[in-house]
């Protein structure tokens, strides 16, 4: 058991734990807290596989502003209190495990199981990258170049965004 | 040497997010969910990032920028939806009931 | 006279092609146009009978052994299936387009005068072309499929010229009866063709006859069946037993149809087609034989009926009917010139007596017409002493009487007496011919007494018209009768086309279609018997048909008949002579009646109202509307319903993905 491998599960065992209490309380503000707590182990994971960039993006973007998005909204809606009990009754209940349950199954079993013959790993891609350039440059230098048509897309698909927010958000138009 | 773990923990993670959205009625937390799917998701691509590529992470970046334009679409929706209807429990939402 | 290759022998049938599209665009747009139609009508005949005359004389310039096959477009390029529209011209098929252009022709020119106040001028005319050229495809055809065209056209036309004055019931009736007991018959040739493709390959005639005596086991099952499925053919196109029935019915259409197709030409499509496939009814020896039987049953079982029939045409019709199975007797022998031979004669005749009655039909009809009377113009027992008033008419049907009845030297007495004495030959090798020819002669005897009995009543004795109609009977106009006289010298001298060695002739006939009938005849030769029983059943049968003659004129008396309203009804055995044996009633009962049945209560109610309509086009919007029911429950509208559908499917993937 390597240190690595250690802080790995400290933070993975925080993820799962934390994102289970997000999808079970009954209070929405402290669905949305536990959530945050869910991205920001996340991003230690990122860290810890070689994703350095992709876990700062993590904390300033959806932790920073995607959940306190959200955070606003349930405030401006006023309905950040307790209910009486959110989730579907007996039925829904079963259903919802069942095919979770399933699901779960069968991911694992893709996971468990052989992988395809054409995917072997050579090891330490990103690591070898992140040498050469840094970590930035490394993600930084394919984003401008090889895909900056998407790139370029999705700026204008925030632009949308933007836009529709604000319509549908109005209450006169 | 990662990655295994990190794909059994990025399943873990989606399959919670599946159930919270089939379990709750709140709009928002279902919301909420969803968000955790793509983070699951976002998980993988990394840890497969890890060995093949650069190229995971770039998606990763992608998601996060569509997530993002997502979620502030989205969340102005429940807006507009919660002022006609003064409820958010997606069990009441049903005019399209034919 | 220039020579026109022989390969333009399809004008002969588009003559009265065009004919037909030019009156029957006339009887739809100026069905008035009387004299253009005439011309037109009769003209396209006339023609057509040059140019047959012309090309066989051409053709036996030539002296060709094989015949000529000319193609003309791939009707039917499928596969292994070919059949290209092709007409052939030898010996068989240029005797037939001569005697179909000539007694027609003859019998247009009568129909000028004959149908001259009907206001269906134009269409009667139009149809009488169009059989004529379905006439001609029949004959010239050079295979299977060509011929069927013709066959089914010829049948079409029958139809059509029976129901001619179709707005009376009996009349349209009549019509259908013909066509769909003809549809009985057509079954049986298309199941031969079938047979014969299956076995053979092809349906041409050239390359089935060269093919036959390998393709086929002599006397084997399958030859025998297909001789029996075309002889089926035969037996609907041609009136023989059990198919015979349409026949007297058809007497409803005009006489010159009567005569034209129902003596002279279709109704001898079946001989003409025993005669064609020789090659294949010498190979079955049963099929020959049925032949021959039916034939020479259907010749006395039909005399029987016209010996207590009234109607002047119904004995005419029967006698047709008889005539026709001696003709099958001969060709089922295997002496097909002596087949064809009496065809041809008959066409004389027969015409001959078909338009003489006509004379008198008009006559008849003229005389009720003036005086408002609604007598039936066609019973015999309404006329009587005819031979003052019409004396052409008597003369000449009485020659046609003695050619019938088979006295020398009129054309009947040779055709007849050829049949006759092969039949006799073969029962020498094969006795069950001898049963044939009894019949046969027994035929010839009450062929003779009814044709007398029709004179008799006719044309002899007190009138019994009525006094205020004899003063409007005369003769018919020299349109009618000028073809009479025409059909009256060819039956005197017909016999000259076929002499036999036995009275010193050259049989000419019999040459002439040798290089057709040569392969059949060798295949099961013809008996020959010395010439002093040759001589023996000639005398034979001359005294036989004397003696009818003679016991008409003996036994029946005109003197004591009346007028058909007031005569009293048939009893004892003539009313079942005079009820056709019953076989109508038998067929209706048997047949009809269960078809009707069966379609009215199973097939309508059953099949029809139920299952189609019900089960499937209901069934099917109820089936649709459930379908959609439960599309429609799937849209609650609920967000959570839709989610787990999603999860659903992607499960099913996830499955797949891990198979």
């Amino acid at each position: 058991m390597t240190p690595t491998l250690i802080v790995f599960w400290a933070f993975a065992g925080l993820a799962m734990g934390s994102a289970l209490l997000c999808i079970t309380r009954r209070n929405p503000v402290s669905s949305a807290l536990w959530l945050v707590v869910t991205l920001f182990a996340l991003a230690g994971l990122f860290v810890l596989l070689d994703a350095q960039f992709i876990a700062v993006l993590q904390v300033l973007v959806y932790a920073g502003a995607i959940m306190v998005l959200f955070l606003f909204v349930i405030m401006l809606l006023n309905i950040g209190r307790a209910t009486r009990s959110d989730i579907k009754g007996a039925w829904g209940l079963g259903v919802g495990v069942l095919l979770a349950g399933l699901m779960m199954v069968q991911l694992l079993a893709l996971r468990f199981g052989a992988p395809p013959q054409q995917l072997t790993l050579p090891p330490g891609a990103m690591a070898r990258a992140a040498a050469e350039q840094g970590m930035v440059a490394a993600v930084a230098r394919p984003l401008f170049s090889t895909y900056l048509v998407p790139f370029e897309i999705t700026s204008i698909l925030l632009l949308a965004a933007l836009v529709g927010a604000v319509v549908l958000a109005k209450r006169k138009l | 040497m990662l990655l295994a773990p990190a794909l059994s923990v990025s399943a873990v993670l989606f399959t919670f997010g599946v159930a919270g959205v089939l379990l709750r009625r709140n709009a928002i937390v279902i919301f909420m969910c969803v968000e955790l799917m793509l983070n699951a998701v976002n998980l993988t691509f990394v840890a497969l990032a890890q060995q093949l590529g650069v190229a995971g992470q770039i998606f990763v970046f992608f998601v996060m920028a569509v997530a993002a334009a997502e979620a502030a679409v989205g969340l102005a929706i429940l807006l507009a939806i919660f002022r006609h209807r003064q409820t958010l429990n997606l069990q009441n939402i049903n005019l399209l009931k034919g | 006279m220039p020579a026109l290759p022989l390969s333009m022998i399809w004008v002969v049938p588009a003559l009265p092609l065009l004919g037909f599209l030019v009156n029957g665009t006339l009887a739809l747009a100026r069905p008035g146009a009387k004299r253009a139609v005439s011309i037109v009508g009769v003209g396209t005949l006339v023609l057509a009978f040059a140019a047959a005359a012309l090309a066989v004389a051409e053709f036996g310039a030539q002296h060709a052994t094989a015949p000529l096959v000319f193609r003309y477009w791939d009707w039917i390029p499928a596969g292994e299936l070919q059949v290209p529209f092709a007409l052939q011209l030898d010996q068989l098929s240029a005797v037939m387009i001569l005697i179909v252009t000539g007694v027609g022709a003859l019998i247009h020119v009568f129909s000028v005068g004959y149908m001259h106040d009907d206001p269906g001028y134009a269409r009667y005319f139009a149809y009488l072309n169009l059989f004529v050229f379905f006439m001609l495809i029949l004959v010239l055809g050079a295979s299977f499929p060509v011929m069927f065209v013709g066959w089914e056209g010829v049948g079409l036309c029958s139809y059509l010229l029976i129901g001619f004055w179709f707005n009376e019931k009996i009349n349209a009736d009549a019509g259908k009866k013909a066509f769909i007991v003809n549809r009985i018959g057509d079954f049986g040739f298309l199941v031969a063709m079938f047979l014969i493709f299956w076995r053979v390959g092809s349906l041409d005639f050239a390359t089935v006859f060269a093919k036959a005596p390998a393709a086929f086991a002599p006397a084997g099952a399958l030859i025998t069946a297909i001789t029996l499925f075309l002889f089926l053919g035969c037996t609907g196109k041609s009136a023989q037993i059990p198919l015979y029935t349409w026949l007297p019915d058809a007497m409803q259409g005009p006489t010159p149809v009567s005569a034209l197709i129902h003596a002279a030409t279709m109704v001898t499509a079946g001989v003409y087609l025993v005669a064609r496939c020789g090659v294949l009814f010498a190979l079955s020896p049963i099929g020959s034989a049925t032949v021959a039987g039916v034939g020479a049953l259907t010749a006395l079982f039909a005399a029987t009926i016209a010996l207590k029939q009234w109607d002047i045409k119904r004995v005419l019709a029967y006698s047709t009917v008889s005539q026709l199975g001696y003709m099958f007797v001969g060709v089922g022998t295997g002496a097909y010139a002596a087949g064809i031979f009496h065809l041809a004669t008959h066409a004389f005749f027969k015409a001959l007596l078909f338009l003489g009655s006509g004379s008198v039909i008009h006559a008849m009809h003229r005389a009720y017409h003036a005086t408002h009377s609604h007598e039936d113009a066609q019973d015999m027992r309404n006329m009587g002493g005819l031979a003052r008033y019409l004396p052409w008419t008597f003369s000449l049907m009485w020659i046609a009487t003695l050619a019938i009845a088979g006295i020398p030297p009129f054309a009947g007495f040779f055709s007849k007496d050829e049949i006759l004495g092969a039949a006799f030959a073969e029962a020498t090798v094969r006795p069950a011919w001898y049963v044939f020819w009894a019949l046969g002669l027994a035929a010839a005897l009450l062929t003779a007494f009814y044709m007398t009995r029709l004179m008799l009543y006719t044309f002899h004795g007190p009138n019994r018209t009525g006094e205020r109609e004899r003063e409007h009977l005369h003769e018919a106009p020299w349109s009618m009768t000028g073809p009479l006289v025409v059909l009256g010298a060819l039956t005197v001298a017909g016999g000259a086309l076929n002499v036999p060695p036995l009275f010193g002739g050259g049989a000419l006939l019999e040459r002439w279609l040798e290089p057709v009938t040569g392969v059949a005849s060798r295949l099961s030769p013809l008996v020959e018997v010395p010439h002093a029983t040759e001589w023996a059943l000639v005398v034979g049968a001359v005294l036989v048909a004397m003696l009818g003659i003679a016991g008409a004129l003996r036994l029946l008396r005109p003197e004591t008949l009346v007028p058909a309203r007031l005569a009293p009804p048939e009893s004892g055995f003539g009313r079942i002579l005079w009820k056709k044996w019953y076989v109508d009633e038998l067929y209706d009962a048997l047949f009809v009646r269960p078809i009707m049945w069966l379609s009215r209560e199973v097939l309508w109610k059953i099949v029809d109202v139920r299952i189609v309509d019900g089960l499937l086009v209901d069934g099917t919007a109820v089936v649709t509307r459930a379908l959609g029911w439960i599309g429609s429950r799937l849209q609650t509208g609920e967000v959570g319903v839709y989610v787990v559908g999603f999860v659903v499917g992607v499960l099913a993937v996830l499955v797949a993905a891990l198979r």
